[in-house]
């Protein structure tokens, strides 16, 4: 049969072609998800070896933990400030900018100039910013700043870690909202323009609504890199003070965590982890698909 | 309307205003970390805001004490290898989702769209076992192994050639031309722009690296910038503006990279949220 | 080196996803005809083509090319080239590299590609615009892109498909009388898809109509003008279509009757009665619609003489030598 001979022609160029990336993807995404499901009901001997099973309930013990449940409302609080808080700023930036003016470009560079900046720069930039000694914050903001500092205090510290969070993630959410603003046609603006609509009722009927795509991938993006942060606790406080920011990554990977070395709770950690985003994205995407219109 | 109240001239220069005023906040913390590279250790403390005293010394022994150069050189060459094999991956993958019809290629296709939401910190307890067991740890293959493919790059390539008219892979088949053919002459190509914005994305995110290296790298030679500037921080807890020096070293490159090649960047992280 | 290149089709069908796209289609296509697959759109005359060009499989039957059955031949292999309604020029490549690129795949040294490419171009007075890509050429420019690209090859069969309708009306009609010129001065065989009747009766040496997958005629444009061979065929070419009206309202037979536009002439001594619903004067002449009985007819007539007013009740007479008889089960011609 001519067709059936068509169907699988292709069939070896096709295997050729997926090959490569098949066998990374596989490799280090599929399989470890799946080997890490497994290790989580394993408890281990320090040295990571010699692992047997201490039953599938493990997940719920890992999940009922004071450290878990801690770690995860640090995870929870940190995300539940810096997403809003950085959407809302990077769409008042974009707006901002979104004229046509003399130099415009000059400040859409500067507003973008943070995303060139890894989690690491930013984490020690603001790391000698807060820093009580060099005191260039300290001694404006006063009291907790000074001493002990602001990384250093069990109350301020995860908001600390937040700000700089926040600061390193505007250059992106500036970035893509602004090519989002500039998808927007015009004539939209002109006919509410045309309808008497003010600046105010532009922005909330013509401007939100067409930036609600934009808007719920800038979202996503956000909370994802949230919940997943870790370089920000480990050079910043180290999951100190008194595990106050001890996030969930930080608990599988930190220096200071308790189950250092110790591969099956870890892993159980890393798949509670990819579950809880799992259902947060699910959330996210349903919940706003409904509110949102899409360009076309 | 309240806003046309005001003079033309007012409205604007209100706008530059607020736009400085924005401009300075967002650059404040650049521009402490600036000051304080080019500063010597003791003076860092009494005036962290001007430049009152300027010298390379600090920058020096940064650059020194953190073993930056190596730092640079490793990331540089560990970031090469990903984009470049990020391209290759993604341009083949996402060409026989296109363009080849097969037996198994919806499973295949959801098998990639699956990795999207595994998140990368979920797998390292894994993955780095698997690397001790490859005997991989402190190498260039280490370093860049989990980061050779990605779905992302898949989808992004996949709808640039679905868009491509379908004329074309006709013309080319009566023109004589085979699939790799194709893919080389006309659909790579066609695709420049996309595949400059997908290069660019994979460097800046293999650069980004921090907890990937941090493990794989227990060999301080064999740090990235980033697990460099954390062993640098922690050894120099007591001379802060030292770390900051290193940071400035580690920033300036790719600062530059991204002026050159700023529509490019914007291409890649927009490619997942604006339509058209 | 004469080539000989005639076109066989026999029993041809094609099936998408159980819709029958070509239904048992046989058709003879000589060496050096220019033969129109003409039709509406969606009757098949595309996957006819298609299928010719070898970008489609027949589901059964076979295709031959000179003499050689080639169904499992590729494109490439059977000297075959084709011109897309999109054109499909490579939008990367200047013009001279998208007309010599048949030729660099088939490992035609640079040179000597080159002088051919420059060569067909001046065929189609492309040269000055050798250097260019195609986004820089207006619509008519791109298609003679697309045609030197494919007479580059000097193929046996050249296949086009609905290559003017992107063209505006005047390049139109400029554009098919240098593609008949071309047709002349080439030794190939042209296949050649439209849905316009003006392009199959003025380019065409051949024309095979096509309705829902099947040839209903294949003969000379005036042949199928004429004398068609079934209501379709009829209706699908002239403009007006030709009248086709019930049995018994002309003549006492049991046959529907057909008469073209410019043989229903309004005189007193006819012998139909008829009443006039609307007069349309197009300048040069003018059309009446009139009813019959149930039936709509439309007259064409010289926009000078008297012409009746809406309302009017008249005769009209349809000379027998002008009427098409059709069978009203087959719908085919009755007449030899």
């Amino acid at each position: 049969m001519t067709t059936n001979r068509r169907r699988w022609r292709d069939l070896p160029l096709a295997l050729a072609m997926l090959a490569p990336s098949l066998v990374v993807l596989v490799t280090f995404v599929l399989y470890p998800l799946g080997r890490a499901v497994w290790l989580g009901h394993q408890r281990c001997d320090p040295t990571g070896n010699r692992c047997s099973s201490n039953g599938w309930d493990q997940y719920v013990d890992v999940f009922r933990s004071r450290e878990f449940q801690q770690a995860f409302g640090v995870t929870f609080r940190f995300a539940l400030v810096t997403v809003p808080v950085g959407l809302a700023l990077g769409v008042g930036l974009a707006v901002l900018a979104d004229k046509q003016l003399r130099g415009i470009g000059f400040f859409r560079t500067v507003f973008s100039s943070t995303v060139a900046t890894s989690v690491a720069v930013a984490s020690l930039m603001w790391f000698f910013l807060l820093n009580p000694s060099v005191g260039v914050l300290a001694d404006w903001i006063g009291g907790v700043a000074k001493n002990p500092g602001l990384l250093r205090d069990e109350d301020t510290a995860l908001w600390a870690v937040a700000v700089s969070s926040v600061w390193a993630n505007l250059g992106f959410t500036f970035i893509v909202v602004t090519a989002g603003l500039q998808s927007i046609p015009a004539e939209l603006y002109e006919s509410a323009y045309v309808d008497g609509a003010s600046g105010w009722t532009r922005f909330t009927n013509v401007t939100v609504p067409m930036l609600g795509p934009t808007l719920l991938f800038v979202g996503v993006v956000l909370t994802s890199r949230a919940f997943q942060s870790y370089g920000e606790f480990d050079l910043l406080t180290g999951g100190g003070p008194n595990g106050s920011t001890t996030s969930l990554t930080y608990l599988v990977y930190g220096t200071n965590s308790v189950i250092k070395s110790n591969d099956g709770l870890q892993a159980a950690v890393a798949v509670l982890l990819f579950v809880v985003l799992l259902a947060l994205s699910i959330l996210q995407i349903r919940g706003v698909e409904r509110r949102i219109h899409y360009g076309d | 309307m309240a806003t046309s109240t005001l003079p033309r001239g007012w409205r604007a220069a209100g706008r530059y205003g607020l736009l400085t005023a924005v401009a300075v906040v967002v650059l404040f913390p650049i521009w402490v970390m600036v000051v304080g590279a080019f500063k010597p250790f003791g003076d860092v403390l009494q005036d962290p805001l001007l430049p009152t005293s300027v010298t390379l010394e600090t920058l020096r022994t940064a650059w020194r004490d953190g073993n930056l150069g190596r730092a640079l050189v490793n990331s540089t060459i560990v970031s090469l290898i990903v984009t470049m094999a990020q391209l290759v991956t993604s341009v083949l993958s996402a060409y026989a989702f296109a363009f080849l019809r097969f037996p198994g290629r919806t499973f295949a296709f959801g098998v990639f769209l699956a990795t999207l939401l595994v998140p990368f910190e979920a797998t390292v307890v894994v993955n780095r076992s698997t690397i001790q067991d490859l005997d991989w740890l402190n190498s260039f293959q280490g370093l860049a192994a989990p980061f050779l493919a990605t779905a992302f790059g898949t989808f992004l390539l996949r709808q640039v050639f679905l868009q491509l008219p379908k004329d074309l892979r006709e013309a080319a088949r009566m023109d004589g031309l085979g699939h790799l053919g194709f893919m080389r002459e006309v659909a790579v190509p066609l695709a420049r722009p996309s595949l400059g914005a997908l290069a660019l994305f994979g460097f800046l995110s293999s650069w980004n690296q921090y907890l990937w290296p941090t493990v794989i790298s227990t060999d301080d030679d064999w740090n990235t910038v980033q697990s460099g500037l954390r062993t640098l921080s922690q050894a120099q807890i007591d001379k802060p503006n030292l770390v900051i020096a290193g940071t400035v070293i580690v920033a300036l490159p790719i600062f530059l990279v991204l002026l050159v090649f700023q529509r490019q960047l914007v291409r890649g992280l927009t490619a997942g949220a604006v339509k058209g | 080196m004469p080539i000989v290149a005639d076109v066989q089709l026999r029993n041809l069908s094609k099936v998408f996803d159980g819709v029958t796209a070509v239904d048992d289609v046989s058709l003879d296509i000589g060496d050096h005809d220019f033969m129109i697959l003409l039709g509406p759109s969606g009757c098949g005359k595309s996957t006819l083509l298609r299928m010719i060009a070898g970008l489609e499989d027949p589901t059964t039957g076979d295709v031959s090319i000179g003499g050689t059955r080639v169904n499992d031949v590729e494109p490439k292999q059977r000297d075959v080239a084709m011109v897309f309604q999109s054109y499909a020029l490579y939008p990367h490549k200047t013009v001279q590299a998208n007309i010599e690129f048949p030729l660099k795949v088939r490992g035609v040294a640079k040179p000597e590609r080159a002088e051919q490419a420059r060569s067909a171009a001046a065929t189609l007075g492309l040269t000055e615009y050798l250097g260019r890509k195609p986004g820089q050429l207006s619509g008519g420019q791109r298609q003679r892109v697309a045609l030197a690209r494919a007479i580059v090859r000097r193929p046996a069969v050249f296949c086009m498909d609905e290559p003017l309708s992107n063209l505006d009306a005047k390049l139109r009609g400029e554009t098919r009388a240098e593609l008949v010129a071309l047709h002349d001065r080439l030794d190939s065989t042209f296949v050649y898809v439209t849905h316009d009747q003006v392009e199959a009766m003025t380019m065409g040496s051949h024309v095979a109509v096509m309705s829902r997958g099947r040839i209903e005629q294949v003969g000379s444009p005036q042949e199928v003008y004429a004398r068609p061979a079934s209501v379709f065929v009829a209706q699908f070419i002239g403009t007006p279509p030709m009248n086709v009206l019930p049995p018994g309202t002309v003549e006492p037979t049991e046959w529907l009757v057909g008469v073209r536009p410019e043989h229903v002439v309004v005189d007193p001594d006819g012998d139909v009665d008829a009443t006039v619903t609307l007069v349309e004067h197009l300048g040069h002449e003018a059309l009446v619609h009139l009813l019959v009985g149930e039936a709509a007819v439309v007259s064409r007539v010289d926009a000078a003489a008297s012409l009746p007013a809406t309302g009017d009740a008249v005769r009209l007479a349809m000379p027998p030598a002008h009427r098409h008889r059709f069978d009203p089960s087959t719908t085919r011609r009755v007449d030899p």
